[in-house]
């Protein structure tokens, strides 16, 4: 049996392992520094598909085979998929597995949908109703503009906090037994709100909320950040990582060299034109699938805090004048 | 959990580290950006004076000329960057005016032609027409009230 630990922790007993990951992006992440170790660079923004929101749905599901074929299960022996994106109603994900014939959960956790995926799955597995399940989440750049922004072609500049969403999926397979990493532990995140309105400065939105949980994961299991190889956080973006960094040091917590962003690592800042780097649930979920898991089976990584974030942003409220509440869930990845 | 810093507090933190705009760059580039975009109109005037027009027709030409490079710069997805380059001088010009129009007309239209390129179309343009001609008509009204006074 899981058994919890202090507030929000959770120790699983079964530990479900990491079978497979894979991660298929658009062509903007194919150019930035990650792009050796995607399963696939899509050049075509519409992926073969008419509208944005098919081509989504096209690369959420092509990711979702190639996982499963790394992974050599078939979509029979998968019991569950745990997906989600950021358009209303989970748009992509509902589409992209509507012919898959397998049970689906829909999650929203904005850009956290990848480690609430896994957070879920695992304690679902752990519990043992669950033998082998999918996790997954999607972004698209131009799906999300025309939902969240404005137009494509409209002229408009932008402001120097804002980030840029991924094109991207990524998905893995957790199963109850096999080879490859175990997810341990997980820290599912409340909702903070600091009282950020900007909604082109999500990294400020959703520090505080990933400040909170690395603070009540620590807290909660006795460590120390020196007990972690990395501490991987979602898309903070380069200013959500500064005001992590003051905000754990407020707390006497140093984050030295261990943390790391999918944000800032997926593009290359300085030369891509991203302002403050990637965002978007596709962007944790394709650096982690393909980039950390390859860490982790050379050996590189052996404990990893996987913290997505996610600002829980709707339009509608912010035109109402409110401000956007931040979350963060946090799952333990060991070799 | 005893909360660490309060919200006004965190604001004030984000206000002082955030990344500002780079203001001298954006003047230069809006500078530079209208002034073109109204050389060329200028351009266009001066043409149509020459042809003998009188001073309506041209201002009417003009405006429709310059309209029509919006919109086409627009299709042929080159306006977007102008925008991204000069931000207000490319916005504010009779051809930002034409892009905001144009742009949701080309996104939406996958929505169909009523519900997509029809409703959504003046997504951008909308409060301007609106608030446009509300304020034409109070200037309008007292325009008329000043003539009757004096």
């Amino acid at each position: 049996m899981a058994k919890r630990l202090g507030n929000q922790t959770i120790i699983l007993d079964k530990q479900p392992i990491i079978l497979s990951g894979a991660g298929i992006v658009g062509k903007k992440e194919g150019d930035g520094p990650l792009a050796r170790y995607f399963d696939d660079v899509v050049d075509d923004e519409y992926a073969g598909e008419k509208t944005f929101e098919a081509a989504e749905s096209r690369i959420l599901r092509d990711t979702f085979i190639k996982a499963l074929e790394k992974s050599g299960k078939s979509s029979t022996d998968i019991n569950l998929i745990l997906s989600g994106d950021l358009l209303n109603q989970c748009t992509a994900a509902s589409y992209a597995f509507r012919d898959v014939d397998t049970p689906y959960l829909g999650l929203f956790g904005a850009c956290s949908t990848m480690s609430e995926s896994l957070a879920v799955a695992s304690m679902i597995i752990d519990g043992g109703s669950v033998d082998y399940a999918v996790c997954a989440a999607s972004s698209h750049f131009c799906s999300a503009e025309r939902q969240f922004r404005y137009p494509l072609e409209f002229g408009a500049q932008r402001t120097p906090t804002s980030q840029w969403t991924v094109t991207g999926a990524g998905a893995i397979v957790l199963g109850k037994d096999g080879q490859g990493p175990k997810i341990t532990c997980v820290t599912p995140g409340k909702i903070i709100d600091e009282g950020i309105k900007d909604s082109n400065n999500m990294g400020a939105a959703m520090s505080p909320a990933a400040f909170d949980t690395i603070r009540s994961h620590l807290i909660d299991t006795g460590r120390s950040v020196d007990d972690y190889d990395l501490i991987l956080t979602g898309d903070l973006g380069s200013f959500g990582s500064t005001m992590l960094r003051d905000l754990l040091s407020k707390s006497n917590i140093d984050l030295k060299n261990k943390h790391k962003d999918c944000g800032t690592i997926i593009f290359d800042l300085e030369k891509q034109g991203v302002d403050c780097g990637g965002s978007g649930c596709g962007c944790s979920a394709a650096v982690f699938s393909t980039y950390i898991l390859d860490q982790f089976m050379q050996g590189i990584l052996k404990r990893v805090l996987f913290v997505a974030t996610g600002a829980l942003l709707s339009p509608t409220r912010i035109q109402q004048g409110e401000t956007i509440p931040g979350i963060a869930h946090a799952v333990l990845i060991e070799a | 959990m005893k909360k660490q810093i309060s919200k006004h507090e965190y604001q004030k933190m984000v206000d002082k580290k955030a990344p500002g705009s780079h203001i001298v760059r954006n003047l230069f580039a809006a500078f530079i950006t209208g002034g073109a975009i109204c050389s060329v109109g200028q351009i266009v005037m001066l043409v149509f004076k020459n042809f003998g027009a009188d001073k309506e027709t041209v201002a009417s030409v003009t405006s429709i000329i310059m309209v029509f490079i919006g919109a086409f710069l627009t299709g042929i997805n080159i306006y977007d960057e102008i925008g991204k380059f000069g931000g207000a001088g490319a916005s504010i010009p009779i051809t930002g005016f034409s892009n905001s129009i144009v742009s949701p007309a080309m996104e939406f239209k996958k929505e169909g032609y009523v519900m997509g390129v029809g409703a959504k179309m003046f997504l951008i343009a909308g409060p301007v027409l609106v608030y446009g001609i509300f304020s034409s008509v109070v200037a309008g009204l007292l325009y008329f009230i000043w003539k009757q006074v004096m």
